[in-house]
């Protein structure tokens, strides 16, 4: 399931709002959230998950071409929990049906 | 400042201009819509933010942090994420503390 997919199957059951104000909507949801962690902001969505940044020290590297040693900074990325909710459907159908690309 | 689904409505309410009520079901629709879609097995992909995976999960020995008692850690369906290129650059160049 795409970004694209999500869209036309939300402006299809939302039938009194355009495609247009769906895909604008889907696309804010995702820019607040993204811009919620870029500015090291949690993100909290009852039932479905929780978001935030796990930091990752700097390191030293190497250019796997070259060999060369790099310095890494330290870093953060972003790091999903998912939600009580979310675990338990998901365990919950893993006998009925197998997972799909 | 954590941000909430209330905070995501009063976005959609006040840049897309929806009213209270479509933003708030238009959330709660897309939050259900990715839960259902991995209930039935299928990874969501939101290009620029992330991906949505599902992995199985053997059952493995586990114990119990408290007693120390061996008991297995049974088969499960787990879902992860995994952020897009987009997604982890603008977030590797934050720079604070607090979370």
């Amino acid at each position: 399931m795409t970004k694209s997919e999500i869209i036309d199957l939300l402006a299809r059951k939302q039938s009194h709002l355009s495609g247009k104000d769906v895909e604008w909507a889907i696309k804010i949801i995702l820019e607040r959230m993204s811009e919620s962690l870029s500015t090291g902001n949690r993100i909290e969505v009852r039932g479905f998950g929780s978001f935030s940044l796990h930091y990752r020290a700097g390191r030293k590297g190497r250019n796997p071409k070259t060999g060369e040693p790099v310095n890494l900074a330290a870093k953060h990325v972003p790091h999903f929990k998912p939600g009580k909710e979310l675990r338990e459907r998901v365990d919950g159908s893993k006998a009925s049906c197998l997972i799909q690309a | 400042m954590t941000l909430t689904k209330a905070d995501i409505v009063e976005n959609l309410h006040e840049e897309v201009g929806l009213n209270k009520r479509e933003a708030k079901d238009l959330v709660e629709m897309f939050f259900e819509e990715i839960k259902s879609t991995l209930e039935s097995g299928v990874n969501v992909k939101f290009s620029g933010f992330g991906n949505f995976m599902l992995r199985d999960k053997k059952e493995r020995p586990g114990r119990n942090p408290n007693s120390g008692k061996e008991i297995p850690v049974s088969a499960r369906r787990v879902v992860t994420f995994r952020p897009g290129q987009k997604l982890k650059h603008r977030v590797e160049t934050y720079a604070g503390t607090d979370k």
